[in-house]
């Protein structure tokens, strides 16, 4: 049985540092190449030791795919292919390809600049690496080499996001990253053909949620910022640069708009415009409505969004921040936060999911008291709200992926045990699938049926076809195709037997046996012909039965009657043997005649 | 494998192939040389056009053609709304065709013709920029037409066309031309579109499988390969390997074609598009130094793009920077937003270019600071407050038949300072000039047709050596225009076959295999005999499985063979069973007679004598004989039956 191998270096059961290792007919790819947000140490970066304890890795990986541009799916991609030293090629979207160096230098700022890491890679490294990026477009089919192809979907869950099928002979993977299966003020939703994979592996951040609608989300969130401004409190909601914050950006932009309010706004970010410029330039990428009104009306230009400046922390009154990171574990959010957190006219609003170790997880479980590397200890007393905008698909999200693209097998990452055992289990009733689940550094073997190309000539095809197609239309009738298959040159041709030989060069000989009936029937052998003639016609209904110069025949079956008018008859009944069944039942037919 | 030829433009392109029982086409170009015979619609009532004198026939006298034509310089005009001579459904039906497969967005405007209101129900495959810089084309040309609506419509003059002066005379079937469709045919033939990037594999009824690859013509220009298991054919329309602004020309995906269809090729071989591009500049920079302007008539996307670029930059360092320019189109601010978010399909350069991210074209910048402006119309409020002289303008149409062009022709033409430029290659400058005539204004023809040149070409087709090429019969003869230029031919020692319009082509693609998929567990039931080094042979008998094309082969589900009844010992089997029992094995090589006899004396039949080769074999009940080549009969004699 041919099979699929998979082993997460990171995102087994787990978010964040997704890296996962697939081996699939003799070619190995690595799936993103993510860094963990929560880490300050070594386990940061997924373990590449495991695919080789030293020396290169190019070797041993045909090629590396991003989804997306989110740091815990390309994070250590720098790494990877300037300090580890993988120098074969990674493919990506354009999208991504665009945008990722610019949150990689961001975070490598962050990490070197404010945190004065040492060993870290550097400016240089980013754009080196980038300059190995193959960049492709949804649909296209990409031949990284002969026999590895991989093909890119519309994910819907950041800009550029995608999923990737990726077919070795006639196995193929398709792999999520992550996605979004409904569409949102920006993007569209994640799509897929019916490619039938022999395995998906899909993310599971939301195995086990059903979100409520996305417009009662919405106007919760906006209540929400709404009551905590007017009552004079700071609202600050950490984002990152690209992807969510564009599209609350659009959201409370136009509430602002309709509801006429003052209270100012503001994207803490140097990154905003240039942002937004990457938005109007892939605007093929975002959703229907967009893309339809972008002539008219460049969404991403904000009226009543502005940039902040650092020294508005300690302004009075009320405002609406967005702020990076996202999860609240550096940056300018994190100093947003030690200053607002004590006062509990302020809110926080963590519009996305995060990982274990931030200090965004540990507000969102209720810490009512934070204690930092240096001692510092800010008490959380600004109320906190969680509201799900990550873009993932939720339960019914994936369920549904499955029901769309039909796999033979599935395999959960992304996600966190205790859901995706619960989501597995579901899989494994609705789709009687198999479901995976590995852990990191454990490695997954999938069984998988592998059909066998083989060249059929037209002759027989056709012949078959014309058969069935002769026949009342019965989808219960099997269709049967019989010939020699010629193996040779690492060809495999199945042809009639006569086209074989000839193709082997060889010489067939028939056996024919012939056995003489004889029979009691006055007349004309002509019309003792014709009885039989109707008797095998009744029995073989589906057979080519055919009477030329006084002879019956059917496939190499002959039978001939001769005689004169008198009573006996000799009736010769012959065949090939490869007719011995056909052979001996006409002739047992007519022995059994008038039984 | 049959090829339909609709087209008689090898720029305006239309066949139907026909191969394993798919109907596809290939493009839908309209041919729009048949709008020169018309009189040019005026934005603005024309006295000059209106006081045209009537030309009749002479010894004929019918009322009903009186006023549909007027003379011009010599010239007959049919004074009526312009008209197009699309495919005609003669030697196809449309409604048979499965699949429409477009190049580039110049080789899809007679797409509403064919998909509606003819039963068409098929798909449509198209690029992204095709399909969005396609609506463009289709827009523009509805609305110059519709915005100049015509009182009364000439159609008498095609009942006398032996009496009219040439170049009328010699219109092809004017009875079958029809008026220009109307926005909501566009709009409901171009939702059958179905957008696809290059490089996607595109399944046919898992009978071919359909691929665009990137041409380098235009934004999202490109070729086709058409391909099953075994069989390929590549379709090169429109192509270019200049480097220009959109992706290169992938020429490797075309290779080795059984059948290579080469359509497309440059309009004006004898001119040099880079220097035809360095006179404009020249041209231009004289004119407006003089102090005269410049009109040139445009498409509203394509070349047009790469004339702002460079007339832009040239002009700045000829110390004009400030000469306004205007691009006025109904469609130029959408043509203008959509080149800068089509990045994916553009040239390496203008793509690294969003990766900064700045736009990939400068005319995004030439826009903001104000260099080039852009108006839907003449009359576009602001227009009038922005203009002055002297410009360039870039206008449609290019055939001056219709669109703003005419009217600043009208408004130009009697200045000798002045100058129009003609760089689309689609229509005879003098032609298109002639119911202006007579002109004051400078006319000079710089066409730019960026796609292959005779030279190009035959360098492809011996880098793609296909098996058969297939091509209009004008591309091997020299041009009309220079018939001394021998060297303009397609030249090539690839077996070559020629159509023209009407055409029906048997193509030289035998099919001989057809793909199976079979099951691993029928593979176990392999019992493969190797015949020869290298060469082996197993039966196969399996269970076929069709679905959407796809042969699947399986093990042959044996049902509980049921014995029906019973004659002596032996069991007679259903008759099912017996049809589909397929023989194991075959008998081959040659015969070891004595073997032969020891073996059936072994099975018990004692008494058989062989008597050499060929010859009997003879024991009491069995006669057998033995032929030369191998085969044998065995007889059996004396089994009585009543």
């Amino acid at each position: 049985m041919p099979e699929i191998k998979i082993t997460p270096l990171g995102a087994g059961q787990d978010v964040g540092r997704s890296c996962i290792l697939l081996s699939v007919g003799g070619k190995n790819i690595m799936l993103d190449c993510g860094m963990h947000m929560g880490f300050n140490d070594e386990r940061r970066f997924p373990d590449f030791t495991y695919i080789a304890p030293e020396g290169p890795l190019t070797s041993y990986i045909d090629c590396v795919i991003i989804s997306h541009f989110h740091l815990d799916h390309c994070g250590a991609l720098p790494y990877f292919t300037e300090m580890v030293g993988y120098t074969g090629p990674v493919y990506m979207t354009h999208p991504t390809k665009a945008i990722a160096p610019i949150l990689l230098e961001d975070m490598r700022k962050v990490a070197v600049e404010r945190k004065g890491e040492s060993n870290f890679f550097t400016s240089q490294n980013i754009k080196d690496c980038m300059k190995k990026v193959v960049a492709v477009t949804l649909h296209q089919s990409v031949m990284v080499d002969g026999q590895l192809e991989i093909k890119a979907y519309y994910a819907g869950h950041v800009l550029g996001a995608a999923m990737f099928w990726i077919r070795v002979g006639s196995q193929s993977v398709v792999y999520t990253g992550d996605y979004n299966m409904t569409p949102d003020r920006h993007l569209g939703a994640a799509w897929i053909d019916k490619c039938r994979p022999d395995l998906l592996i899909s993310e599971s951040t939301y195995a086990t949620t059903i979100r409520d609608s996305k417009r009662c989300r919405e106007r919760d969130f906006l209540k929400k910022i709404h009551e905590c401004v007017d009552r004079g409190g700071k609202v600050l909601i950490p984002v990152f640069a690209l992807g969510r914050a564009q599209e609350l950006c659009i959201l409370l932009e136009t509430y602002w708009e309709r509801m006429n309010l003052k209270v100012p706004v503001y994207f803490a970010v140097g990154l905003t415009e240039k942002a937004n410029n990457y938005y109007k330039m892939f605007i093929t990428w975002t959703n229907q409505k967009i893309r339809k009104t972008f002539v008219q009306r460049n969404m991403f230009d904000f009226k009543h969004i502005k940039p902040f400046d650092k020294s508005y922390i300690d302004n009075p009154g009320a405002m609406v921040v967005f702020a990076t990171p996202g999860m609240l574990h550096a940056g300018l959010s994190l100093q947003i936060f030690k200053k607002w957190a004590p006062n509990e006219n302020n809110m926080v609003i963590m519009p996305g999911f995060c990982v274990v170790g931030t200090v965004g997880h540990k507000v969102l479980n209720g810490a009512k008291k934070i204690e930092f590397e240096n001692r510092q200890v800010v008490e959380v007393k600004m109320s906190v709200q969680y509201m799900s905008f990550s873009a993932h698909a939720d339960a019914k999200g994936i369920m549904q992926l499955i029901q769309y693209c039909e796999p033979k097998n599935v395999m959960l990452v992304h996600g966190e045990a205790a859901k995706m055992e619960f989501l597995k289990e579901k899989i494994k009733k609705e789709f009687d699938l198999e479901c995976y689940m590995p852990a990191n550094g454990e490695t997954c073997v999938v069984n998988t049926s592998m059909t066998i190309p083989l060249d059929v000539s037209l002759k027989l095809l056709k012949a078959e076809a014309q058969k069935n197609n002769s026949l009342p239309p019965d989808p219960k009738r099997p269709r049967v195709m019989h010939g020699v298959l010629v193996m040779k040159d690492n060809s495999m041709c199945l042809m009639d037997v006569d086209d074989a030989c000839k193709e082997a060069g060889i010489n067939r000989h028939l056996v024919r046996f012939t056995s003489t009936l004889r029979m009691e029937d006055p007349g004309p052998a002509s019309k003792t012909a014709e009885k039989l003639l109707q008797l095998i016609k009744t029995r073989l209904k589906d057979c080519h039965v055919q009477l030329t110069d006084g002879s019956i025949s059917v496939e190499s079956v002959l039978v001939k009657v001769e005689g004169s008018e008198d009573e006996q008859k000799n009736v010769y009944v012959s065949w090939d043997n490869q007719d011995e069944e056909l052979g001996s039942y006409i002739l047992g037919l007519l022995k059994t005649m008038g039984h | 494998m049959k090829l339909y030829c609709l087209s008689s433009d090898p720029n305006r392109p239309c066949y139907v192939l026909r191969f394993k029982e798919i109907t596809l086409m290939l493009d839908c170009g309209l041919s729009t040389q048949t709008v020169l015979n018309f009189l040019p619609l005026p934005l603005v009532p024309s006295a000059r056009l209106n006081n045209l004198q009537g030309w009749m026939p002479r010894d004929i006298s019918d009322p009903q053609l009186e006023g549909e034509l007027k003379e011009c310089c010599n010239r007959v005009f049919v004074d009526s709304a312009p008209e197009f001579f699309p495919p005609q459904p003669k030697i196809i039906d449309f409604s048979e065709v499965d699949v429409i497969l477009i190049s580039n967005y110049l080789c899809m405007l007679a797409l509403p013709f064919i998909t509606e209101g003819t039963g068409f129900a098929g798909v449509v495959y198209a690029t992204e920029p095709t399909l969005q810089i396609g609506r463009l084309f289709l827009e523009e040309l509805v609305q110059h037409i519709e915005q100049t609506p015509k009182a009364t419509l000439a159609s008498h003059w095609k009942e006398h066309l032996h009496v009219l002066p040439a170049p009328l005379r010699d219109s092809q079937k004017p009875r079958s031309w029809r008026h220009i469709y109307n926005m909501r045919a566009v709009n409901s033939s171009l939702a059958r579109i179905q957008m696809v990037g290059y490089n996607e594999k595109l399944d046919v009824y898992g009978a071919v499988s359909v691929m665009a690859v990137s041409s380098g013509y235009c934004l999202g220009s490109s070729n086709w390969v058409i391909s099953s298991h075994y069989e390929k054919v590549a379709y090169v329309s429109g192509s270019s390997t200049l480097t220009t602004h959109p992706r290169p020309m992938d020429q490797t995906a075309l290779k080795n074609a059984n059948v290579l269809i080469l359509t497309g090729l440059t309009q004006t071989p004898t001119a040099n598009p880079d220097s035809m591009l360095g006179e404009l500049c020249m041209t231009v920079a004289t004119t407006l130094r003089c102090g005269g302007s410049v009109l040139i008539p445009c498409y509203p996307s394509g070349v047009v793009y790469d004339l702002f670029e460079c007339l832009s930059s040239h002009l700045e360092n000829s110390g004009m920077g400030t000469t306004p320019m205007f691009f006025i189109s109904p469609v130029a601010d959408t043509s203008l937003a959509y080149s800068n978010i089509l990045a994916e399909w553009l040239s390496t350069v203008k793509q690294n270019k969003v990766y900064l991210p700045e736009e990939p074209f400068p005319h995004a910048g030439l826009v903001r600071n104000g260099r080039l402006k852009h108006f839907k119309h003449i009359y576009t409020e602001g227009f009038s407050t922005d203009y002055r002289q002297p410009c360039v303008v870039f206008c449609g149409h290019p055939s001056l038949r219709f669109g703003d062009a005419v009217h600043f022709v009208e408004l130009w033409g009697s200045n000798a300072q002045n100058t129009i430029v003609f760089t689309e290659p689609d229509f005879p400058y003098m032609e298109a000039l002639a119911p202006f005539q007579p002109l004051a204004m400078k006319a000079v023809h710089c066409p730019i047709d960026t796609s292959l040149n005779f030279t190009q070409a035959n360098k492809l087709i011996r880098d793609l050596r296909p098996g058969t090429l297939v091509l209009p019969e004008s591309y091997t003869l020299p041009p009309v225009t220079a018939p001394h230029r021998i060297d303009l031919v397609v030249e090539t020692d690839r077996p070559i076959i020629a159509f023209k319009r009407d055409e029906v082509l048997t193509l030289p693609l035998k099919r001989k295999q057809g793909r199976v998929e079979m099951c691993p567990e029928l593979a176990e039931f392999l019992l493969p005999s190797e015949v020869r080094t290298g060469v082996s042979l197993s039966t196969l008998t399996g269970g076929l499985q069709v679905k959407d094309n796809k042969h699947i082969l399986k093990v042959l589900e044996e049902g509980e063979t049921k014995a029906v009844s019973t004659v002596g010992k032996k069991r007679i089997w259903l008759v099912e069973d017996i049809l589909n029992k397929k023989p194991r094995n075959y008998t081959w090589g040659s015969l070891d007679i004595d073997e032969f006899i020891q073996k059936i004396t072994q099975e018990g039949i004692t008494d058989a004598k062989g008597s050499g080769l060929p010859g009997w074999l003879s024991s009491h009940e069995v006669v057998g004989l033995l032929e030369d080549e191998g085969s044998m009969f065995l007889q059996n004699v004396g089994t009585t039956a009543q």
